[in-house]
C-alpha cells in the first residue's frame, strides 16, 4: 500500500520504557509499547484501544466540550514550559467568519538531555496522530503539521507511514468517524536550529523563513502560521489527550502522587554519571530521589551526586540536598526553580560544575538567533568569561560578570525564553557551586584549576 | 533576485555555472509544495532534496530551486545559510556526526573528538583527505540516555567508548 518503509527493528529507543512493569491503568502513555520497541502500527494500535478516545470526542462531544475537558483534566504542556493545554485551546479564535487554521505538534526536541519525544514518535505514532486528531477537532484547525528535527529519521519514516495508514482508513482526511469533520496531517522536517523549538519561530520556519520568533501578540491563537489561528503543542502533550477522552478526567485525576498539582504521569529519566540511564512514565509529585535510586540504580559505582539538573539543558543545578523534591511544578516552585522536561542528569563530585556550565552555554551562544542583545552578545561573552575560569585564568571580578550577564538576560528582558533558559542554569550554578567558580580566578586564595582538578573533563 | 546571483546568469561564466534540477529533484520538490500554504513553505525540503545529490548545496543550486519555488533567490540563501544541517561546502562521503552536547560531554565527548582526531586526522568541520569522512558538531541528538551517541549519514550510535568507535566507523567505505 505504501511507499514509505516503516523501520521496525534497530529503534534508538528501545530502552527501559519498553522493559519496566507497566499496566493500561497506570502508564496511558507506554503500557501499549512492545518489549523489543517494534513500533504499534495501526491493526496493532486499534487492538490495544487505539483511537477510542478520538471516537467518543468527535462522536460524543462538541469541540468546546473537548476543550473543557481537556482544560478540568489538567494536562499540562510538556515541552517545557506547563502551560494548561485546556486554556489554550479554549483561547484558539474559532466561530462564523474566522478561517479554520493549523495544528501544530512541536517535535523539534533539540535541549540537550532531552530524548523522550522519540521515543512516542517511534514507538507510538498512532498516539500521537489520535491526540491531534482530537486537538484539531477541539481547536477547528483544518491541517495539522508534525515539525520534527531532521536527525530523527526513523521516527519520520513511522510517522509517515502511519499517517499514510491513518488516511487509508479514514481516521484522517475527510469525514472522520462520519462527522463531517476534515483534517489532514503532515510531517514536515527541520534543518537544525534549537530556536525552531520555540513555538513562534517554528511558525517562521515552518514557513520557509528564517527561524526568528514573532512578536506576541498577536498570539498563535489569534493569528499565527500564515496568519491563521495556530495551536501549538508539544509531541507527549497531544499524546496524553486520547487516554484521557477515553477513560475520563477522574481516571486521570486518580494517577499522580498526593502533593502534586500536576495530573498525570510523564516520562522522566535520569542520564550522566547514573547506573541505568534510562526514560520511565512516572506519576508526577514521585521524588527525584526515587527516579534516581528506584529507576536508574542510583550513583555509578563509588561516585556520589553534586548536583543535579531536573528537566534539560536549561533548568537550574541543584545540589544533592534537593533530591527529596517532587517532580511536579508545585514541587519546583517552592524553591523558585523550574522542573522543565522531567529529564533529569546527574552530577559528581569528578565532574567539573564550570565546564558543564561552559558548555552549555556554548550550545545556547550558538543557538541564539541573534535578535537581542542580552542574548547575542551576553551568552558569548559568558562562554569567554567560563573558558577562562575553567582554564584557572579568570580574573577577579569574572563572577560578579557572569552575574550581571544573568541578570540583564533574565526573565522579561529578551523577546523570548531562550535568553533566560540559557543563564537559569548559569545562576544557580553560581549560587550553590560559587567555590567551584572561585577556584578559577587566578588571584584566588584556591590556586587549583578546576579542569586539571578534573582530569575526566579536558578544557576543549 | 539579488545582485549575487543576477551577476552570475549575466556572466560569461553562466553556462559553467548552471545548476540543473534533474527531473526527479524537480518533482519531489513540487510534491513538497503541495503540502503547504504556498511554495516557499516548501524551501527547507527543497534544499534537503538538492543537497541528497552530493551531500551539500552548491551556490549555483540557490537560483535553481528558487526558480521552482518561485522566489527570490535571496530568500533560499537566506533559509540555506539559516539552518545548520544545509551544508554550503563539500562535505566527504560520509558525515559523521558527534553529539557536543552536556551528556555526552559528561560521557566522554572530548576524548571521541580526540580519538576521531588521531586516526581519521580530521577535527570538527574538517574533512578527510581522501574525502572519505566529514566530521560536524550536532547538538544533542535525542540519545542522552545512551551517551555519547552519535550518527553517522542516517544511522544513529550509543553508548560510544575510544574503543569501539573506529570499529563502527569502519563499515563506512
Ligand atoms: C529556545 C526554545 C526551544 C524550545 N524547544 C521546544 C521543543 O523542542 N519542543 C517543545 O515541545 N517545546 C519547545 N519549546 C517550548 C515551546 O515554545 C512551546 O512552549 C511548546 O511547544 C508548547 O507546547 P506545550 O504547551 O504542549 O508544551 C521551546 C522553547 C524555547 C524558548
Ligand atoms: S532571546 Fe535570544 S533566541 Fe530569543 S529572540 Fe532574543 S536573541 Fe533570539
Ligand atoms: S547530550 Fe548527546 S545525545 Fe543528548
Amino acid at each position: 500500500m505504501s511507499l514509505i518503509t516503516p523501520v521496525t527493528s534497530g529503534l534508538t529507543s528501545l530502552g527501559t520504557c519498553n522493559s519496566m512493569p507497566r499496566a493500561p491503568e497506570t502508564h496511558p502513555l507506554t503500557w501499549r509499547l512492545n518489549d523489543d520497541a517494534s513500533p504499534i502500527f495501526l491493526d496493532e494500535y486499534r487492538s490495544k484501544n487505539g483511537y477510542e478516545g478520538a471516537r467518543r470526542a468527535l462522536t460524543e462531544l462538541t469541540p468546546d466540550q473537548v476543550a473543557a475537558e481537556v482544560k478540568e483534566a489538567g494536562i499540562k504542556g510538556r515541552g517545557g514550559a506547563g502551560f494548561p493545554a485546556g486554556v489554550k485551546w479554549s483561547l484558539t479564535m474559532k466561530g462564523e467568519g474566522i478561517p479554520r487554521g493549523y495544528l501544530l505538534c512541536n517535535a523539534d526536541e533539540m535541549e540537550p538531555n532531552t530524548y523522550k519525544d522519540r521515543m512516542l514518535m517511534e514507538q507510538q505514532p498512532h498516539l500521537l496522530i489520535e491526540g491531534m486528531i482530537i486537538a484539531a477537532y477541539a481547536n477547528n484547525s483544518y491541517r495539522g503539521y508534525i515539525f520534527l528535527r531532521g536527525e530523527y529519521v526513523h521516527a519520520a519514516a513511522n510517522l509517515r507511514y502511519a499517517v499514510e495508514e491513518a488516511r487509508a482508513a479514514g481516521l484522517l482526511g475527510k469525514d472522520i468517524f462520519g462527522t463531517g469533520f476534515d483534517f489532514d496531517l503532515f510531517v514536515h522536517t527541520g534543518a537544525g536550529r534549537y530556536i525552531c523549538g520555540e513555538e513562534t519561530a517554528l511558525i517562521n520556519s515552518l514557513e520557509g523563513k528564517r527561524a526568528n520568533p514573532r512578536a506576541k501578540p498577536p498570539f498563535p491563537g489569534q493569528s499565527g502560521a500564515w496568519g491563521k489561528p495556530t495551536v501549538v503543542n508539544n509531541v507527549e502533550t497531544l499524546c496524553n489527550v486520547p487516554a484521557v477522552m477515553a477513560n475520563g478526567i477522574e481516571w486521570f485525576h486518580g494517577l499522580c502522587r498526593e502533593g502534586s498539582e500536576d495530573h498525570g504521569t510523564k516520562l522522566m529519566g535520569f542520564t550522566g554519571k547514573v547506573r541505568n540511564p534510562g526514560l520511565w512514565e512516572l506519576p508526577f509529585g514521585i521524588t527525584a530521589r526515587e527516579v534516581l535510586e528506584d529507576y536508574a540504580g542510583g550513583m555509578r559505582d563509588g561516585l556520589k551526586l553534586k548536583a543535579f539538573q531536573p528537566g534539560g539543558a536549561g533548568t537550574d543545578f541543584l545540589p544533592a540536598s534537593n533530591i527529596d523534591i517532587q517532580m511536579c511544578s508545585n514541587g519546583f516552585g517552592a524553591i523558585r526553580s523550574r522542573m522543565g522536561t522531567a529529564l533529569a542528569l546527574a552530577m559528581d563530585e569528578t565532574c567539573s560544575i564550570v565546564s558543564v556550565i561552559r558548555n552549555i552555554e556554548e550550545f545556547m551562544a550558538h543557538e541564539s538567533c541573534g535578535w537581542c542583545t542580552p542574548c547575542r552578545d551576553g551568552l558569548p561573552w559568558s562562554v569567554k568569561l567560563l573558558r577562562a575560569i575553567e582554564a584557572g585564568e579568570g580574573r577577579p571580578g569574572d563572577i560578579e560578570l557572569l552575574e550581571e550577564i544573568v541578570h540583564n538576560a533574565g526573565p522579561g528582558n529578551t523577546f523570548c525564553a531562550l535568553a533566560p533558559g540559557a543563564i537559569s542554569p548559569l545562576g544557580s550554578a553560581i549560587r550553590y557551586f560559587r567555590d567551584e567558580f572561585e577556584a578559577g580566578i587566578r588571584s584566588s586564595s584556591v590556586q587549583a584549576s578546576p579542569a586539571a582538578a578534573h582530569p575526566s573533563l579536558g578544557t576543549a | 533576485m539579488s545582485s549575487l546571483y543576477s551577476d552570475l546568469i549575466t556572466s560569461d561564466r553562466a553556462e559553467a555555472l548552471k545548476y540543473e534540477l534533474t527531473e526527479e529533484e524537480r518533482a519531489e520538490i513540487i510534491a513538497e509544495i503541495g503540502h503547504y500554504e504556498n511554495p516557499r513553505a516548501a524551501s527547507i525540503e527543497a534544499l534537503k532534496i538538492v543537497q541528497k545529490r552530493q551531500g551539500w548545496v552548491p551556490d549555483e543550486a540557490i537560483p535553481a530551486v528558487a526558480e521552482v519555488l518561485g522566489i527570490p533567490a535571496s530568500d533560499v540563501e537566506g533559509v540555506a545559510t539559516f539552518y545548520s544541517q544545509i551544508f554550503r561546502q563539500p562535505v566527504g562521503r560520509h558525515i559523521i556526526r558527534l553529539c557536543d552536547s552536556m551528556v555526552c560531554f559528561i560521557n566522554g565527548y572530548e576524548t571521541l573528538r580526540g580519538k576521531i582526531k588521531s586516526e581519521l586526522g580530521i577535527d570538527v568541520g574538517q574533512t578527510t583527505s581522501d574525502d572519505r569522512f566529514t566530521l560536524i558538531p550536532v547538538v544533542c541528538l535525542g540519545n542522552c540516555d545512551k551517551s555519547p551517541a552519535m550518527m553517522v549519514d542516517d544511522d544513529t550510535y550509543s553508548n560510544l567508548s575510544p574503543d569501539n568507535l573506529m570499529s563502527v566507523l569502519e563499515a563506512y567505505k
